[in-house]
């Protein structure tokens, strides 16, 4: 039985894309492509493009040359759409240290369009490990709580794409183990696209991009 | 599959700023301090009774100019800043974006125009001759700073001088709404130009410009901000 029956399918088709800045060419004709039920890794040493390779899956970065695709059953997504259809967890992303956690939380499920209650947000929190907490204003949170949140931030709408950079950076044993298991969930309905060097993570991959430095 | 609503979200992104702008003053004091300021040195320096109404608007209105130059850049600025502004791209249509940005500025500036101006009017000593033509002025000519600055903040905010480049761009560009509001003010303090309605009909063609200027300023800003937004 295919694991995402039931869920809508995205796939993801990453199509001879280059990138350069300037004279500084960062990514040189990368192809590859995953859908709903599959973990496409992203791997490479320091400075090899990881992140500006999920940019540009996330649509935060343009190709120089090449072509990203996102398609969700079987139709291209429009621009408006995809940003609905991507959760990203990424050291580039912040969220605003002068709000709580939970403001920051009902915030991102208002601009969503989701039901921002307070029951939303608590459950949010809670499943993340930082009930109790949501009061907090972020700047007050420990890097690991930050990262935990920012899976709450990115989870909140049940996107079919899932794009985790560094997935793992700042967590503790506990924090690791429940993303681990978050990705073990997420792989069943979504796609997930990650960045790592983890050897770990890696070994997760139906689909691995091993890019050179 | 998902419903967009970017009426929803920018307000979303005004309420948050105001939240966000309450909790660290980090606009409105920088604003506040150089509007009073200015007011002071100026209104102690100088006889009020010296100055004919058209120096007096001019006077206003630059203070006002450089008010909005010390603040309104800080909405985008802060985002660049504190690195929230991709989690914003990632999250919000880049449409709402300007307008929740755009909404704040105008409540932003508006509010330091509630304190600066009756100040003005006490510390210069004017008894504006049509105050209703005065308010509707500072009201259009608020909405036009903050129309053309929003859209330059975004503009300048991944620059490294972000300040000084930010009053040249914006100097030239808000110069044919900052004339058309000096004006309307002038005609409202000197009341010369006729009374009641005359006066109004007077002024007319400066308030019809400035709206315009300001429709003109959001409509354009709406079809580049995604050009701009965009990394």
């Amino acid at each position: 039985m295919d694991p995402a029956e039931g869920h809508v399918r995205l796939e993801l088709i990453i199509d001879s894309v280059s990138k350069s800045y300037g004279a500084r060419r960062v990514l040189h004709d990368v192809t590859a492509r995953a859908g709903t039920g599959q973990v496409l890794v992203i791997a490479g040493p320091n400075g090899s493009g990881k992140s500006t390779l999920v940019r540009m899956v996330a649509r935060l970065a343009r190709p120089t040359d090449g072509r990203v695709l996102w398609k969700l059953d079987g139709r291209a997504l429009p621009a408006t759409d995809i940003r609905r259809a991507i959760g990203m967890v990424s050291p580039d992303l912040t969220l605003y240290d002068e709000l709580s956690a939970a403001e920051n939380l009902r915030f991102f499920a208002q601009v969503r369009g989701l039901s921002a209650t307070p029951e939303f947000v608590r459950s949010l929190l809670d499943r993340f490990g930082l009930g109790g907490r949501g009061g907090d204003l972020v700047r007050a949170y420990s890097s690991g709580m930050k990262q935990r949140l920012k899976y709450a931030f990115a989870l909140m709408h049940d996107p079919p794409l899932l794009i985790l950079d560094e997935p793992t950076a700042n967590l503790d044993e506990r924090g690791v183990a429940l993303v681990h298991d978050t990705i073990a969930q997420a792989r069943l309905r979504k796609c997930v696209v990650m960045a790592t060097n983890e050897p770990e993570e890696v070994r997760l991959g139906d689909v691995v991009i091993q890019l050179g430095a | 599959m998902w419903s967009s609503n970017w009426a929803r979200e920018a307000l979303a992104v005004l309420a948050k700023d105001i939240r966000s702008e309450y909790r660290t003053r980090y606009a409105f004091s920088a604003v506040l301090l150089f509007a009073v300021t200015a007011l002071a040195v100026v209104s102690f320096s100088v006889s009020p009774y010296s100055l004919g109404a058209d120096v007096q608007a001019a006077f206003l209105w630059i203070v006002l100019f450089f008010s909005a130059m010390t603040g309104l850049s800080r909405s985008f600025v802060r985002e660049e800043e504190a690195r929230t502004a991709m989690t914003l791209r990632l999250s919000i249509a880049p449409e709402a974006v300007y307008m929740g940005k755009l909404l704040f500025n105008i409540a932003l500036q508006g509010a330091v125009a509630a304190v600066v101006v009756p100040l003005f009017l006490v510390l210069m000593d004017v008894a504006p001759a049509h105050p209703g033509l005065l308010a509707l002025a500072t009201i259009l000519g608020t909405m036009a700073l903050a129309s053309s600055s929003t859209i330059i903040a975004a503009i300048v905010s991944r620059a490294n001088a972000k300040g000084a480049i930010f009053a040249v761009l914006a100097f030239p560009v808000t110069l044919p709404g900052l004339s058309s509001a000096i004006r309307a003010t002038t005609a409202a303090l000197r009341g010369a130009v006729g009374s009641g309605s005359a006066l109004v009909a007077g002024a007319a063609g400066d308030l019809r410009a400035l709206a315009a200027y300001s429709v003109l300023m959001i409509a354009s800003s709406l079809l580049l901000f995604d050009f701009v937004w965009d990394d």
